[in-house]
């Protein structure tokens, strides 16, 4: 009889959570739903209009995050102005008391953006499978847990069932070996995978990110790399949980305690790939080979290093690229051949469930440190949580933002969507810590450029892009 | 869920990869707590200026195209962010069919929760469907029960589906309803994962 050939980490979580197969589909049994304002107010509606209950509040939690204003948020709710986001954040509000869902609501301290609060409450562990109607929930991988966002029709599903109908995807490993040059950090590895494998490169694979550079990033380091593994397409991103995932959960609210930490502890440390588990696709990158790296245009995949130049659309092989790049370069105002440190920037956002967390708003404090903000560019910093702009101010960190010009403000989404008054106003130009350089993204003709926290913190200072090595 | 059985309808061209979901349905409309009433929406600031007039060139602005029932796109369509008001938005438009040479995942998943058919063909399929849509006749015929897209110009393209999910947007089937006939066996799961997983019960 032949050996059966290793597991890898997503093939494990999978198999841990298939319920039953249906019709060719497992039914995958879920352990936490993490839901918002946004994407659940039609589910909510479907259950009602079904007569069905929600099968498991205990495994759900609420927050708001899309739309809350990042100042005044001790107000509440009803002094939110805009008319269709206070409905919506009152809908939920509605939802989560009728079906007795645990909710951490505005202007409490726990509220942050659902990615940034997940972690750091605890309830993200290792070997789960988590949802939210929100695509960076592949941010949770990060812990191990196979995380990825669904659409509003599955949310009212696994409120319903507590599962998803789901077909297993292909497995992916990325391997980023060595160590990165000073200034290059997770949020560069991430850019430079999606550059390299494109937008599309990821569809129907779950990533499993492997390699001593990403041994050696910690949790919100692997946070920000799992969150843009959706801008590859993938379904999901997974780092393996090792001592680094443990010493983060230790002591969190959800965590376990006791004998239960225990036995979690020794259930968690099964979730790895086996050695002689096989890969549909495995690609390798040299950490130290990795630049600085910022967008160019309007799609995650075009990243170039802060040294290079701003690409031609003749650089590109098929009809609809080069189209895609000539809308590109008229959308974002720039011209083939420029460099990109010529591009200035009108705004500076350090924020998102992308780079909002405490070693983030660290990083760019020490680029900022002792530094001013460009006369002419708004600069802001939109901590992830409550707790995470507690922590900062304990730490001192408001008053280097605030000494050197940036705003200071409380959490939530904030600019990254412009679902809430945060927006990058018309042909303004924004270095930018968030996801997605989208038309219309930061705000309707908005110019965003992707980059990590310290590229953004020394772009605030320049006026321009510029290369954080010469601020470091 | 609609069904969808077979659509003869005009196809119109968005030659331009990467088309994210932003596009598609704009952050604005997300406030909304309803499902209908979305069309309005679609391809907003493709369609508008910012003064909220209509852009004239805009394919679906275009007298030829108005109807249109089926989109042809770049690769890649529907990518970014999960928003379920995408394929709200394409229906609500009387959009029932996008072909393209790929989807993101989330976006295509979205699809058959709302009976809107993703259909993936070759680069070179796709291109020529491009083409002819752009020329006077524009009328394609997408016959899901033969799994093939009738070209304006008569050739037909056949392509692939998974047999389930195929077979679940004929019928309109509630995924639900579904589910929760295997209830005996969610709960059966839930039992043993509480005795395997004891933490995870009391959080």
């Amino acid at each position: 009889m032949r050996p059966m050939p290793g597991k890898t980490l997503y093939d494990k979580i999978w198999d841990a959570h298939v319920v039953t197969l249906q019709d060719g589909e497992a039914i995958l049994y879920i352990d936490l739903h993490l839901i918002h304002e946004v994407t659940t107010p039609q589910a909510f509606a479907g259950l009602r209009l079904a007569k069905r209950p929600v099968r498991r509040p205990d495994r759900t939690l609420a927050v708001a995050d899309h739309n809350v204003p990042t100042e005044g948020q001790a107000l509440g709710v009803g002094a939110v102005a805009d008319e269709e986001a206070r409905l919506q954040l009152q809908t939920l509000e509605r939802n989560v008391k009728d079906y007795g869902i645990e909710f951490f609501p505005m202007g409490d301290v726990r509220n942050g953006i659902v990615h940034v609060v997940g972690p750091e409450q605890g309830r993200t562990q290792p070997g789960m499978t988590i949802v939210c109607g929100d695509s960076h929930t592949s941010t949770h991988g990060a812990f191990g847990a196979l995380a990825h966002g669904i659409g509003t029709s599955e949310v009212e599903h696994v409120l319903a069932t507590q599962t998803l109908r789901q077909t297993k995807a292909k497995n992916f490993r990325v391997n980023i070996e060595g160590e990165p040059i000073p200034g290059v950090g997770a949020k560069d590895f991430a850019l430079a995978v999606i550059g390299a494998i494109g937008t599309a490169g990821g569809t129907g694979y779950v990533i499993e990110y492997a390699g001593s550079a990403v041994r050696a990033l910690s949790m919100e380091g692997r946070m920000t790399l799992c969150n843009l593994t959706i801008e590859a397409g993938a379904r999901a991103g997974l780092v393996a949980p090792d001592e680094t995932t443990f010493a983060y959960l230790m002591g969190r609210p959800s965590a376990p305690k006791g004998g239960a930490w225990e036995m979690a502890l020794s259930y968690w440390k099964g979730f790895s790939t086996d050695p002689d588990a096989q890969f549909d696709r495995e690609i390798t990158l040299d950490a130290a080979e990795i630049a600085p790296l910022v967008t160019w245009g309007t799609s995650p995949e075009d990243v170039i290093a802060v040294s290079d130049r701003v690409p031609a659309p003749e650089d590109f092989a098929s009809p609809d690229k080069r189209a895609s790049a000539v809308r590109a370069l008229e959308y974002m105002g720039l011209d083939a051949g420029q460099p990109i440190t010529e591009a200035r920037v009108d705004v500076v956002f350090i924020g998102s469930c992308t780079n909002s967390r405490i070693e983030d708003l660290r990083a760019a404090a020490k680029v900022v440190e002792g530094r001013k903000v460009s006369p002419s560019v708004r600069a802001m910093v939109v901590p992830g949580s409550g707790l995470v702009r507690a922590q900062a101010e304990d730490e001192g960190l408001d008053e280097i933002f605030l000494a050197a010009g940036f705003e200071w403000r409380e959490p939530g989404c904030s600019m990254c969507l412009a679902m809430n008054p945060d927006k990058v106003p018309p042909g303004q130009r924004c270095a930018s810590t968030s996801n997605r350089n989208f038309e219309g993204r930061q705000g309707r003709a908005g110019r965003t450029h992707l980059m990590s926290p310290v590229m953004a913190a020394a772009a605030a200072i320049a006026g321009h892009i510029t290369d954080v090595r010469d601020y470091l | 869920m609609d069904a969808f059985t077979r659509l003869d309808a005009k196809i119109a061209p968005l030659p331009l990869a990467n088309i994210d979901t932003d596009q598609i349905i704009p952050k604005q409309f997300l406030k909304t707590v309803e499902r209908e009433g979305l069309a309005k929406g679609l391809f907003y600031d493709l369609r508008f200026d910012g003064e909220g007039k209509e852009r004239p060139g805009f394919v679906l602005n275009r007298p030829e195209y108005k109807g249109a029932g089926v989109l042809v796109a770049g690769d890649n369509f529907g990518c970014g962010s999960s928003r379920e008001h995408a394929p709200w938005a394409l229906m609500d438009f009387g959009i029932r069919c996008v072909v393209s040479t790929s989807f993101a995942d989330i976006f295509y998943n979205n699809c058959f929760q709302n009976g809107l058919l993703p259909v993936v063909l070759p680069a070179e399929q796709v291109q020529a469907l491009m083409e002819e849509a752009k020329g006077g006749n524009h009328l394609v015929t997408v016959d899901l029960e033969a799994q093939t897209v009738l070209s304006p110009a008569g050739e037909t393209f056949h392509f692939e589906i998974d047999p389930v999910r195929k077979e679940k947007m004929l019928k309109g089937l509630d995924a639900i309803g579904e589910t929760l006939q295997m209830a005996a066996d969610i709960d059966t799961y839930e039992m043993r994962r509480a005795l395997d997983r004891p933490w995870l019960e009391d959080a």
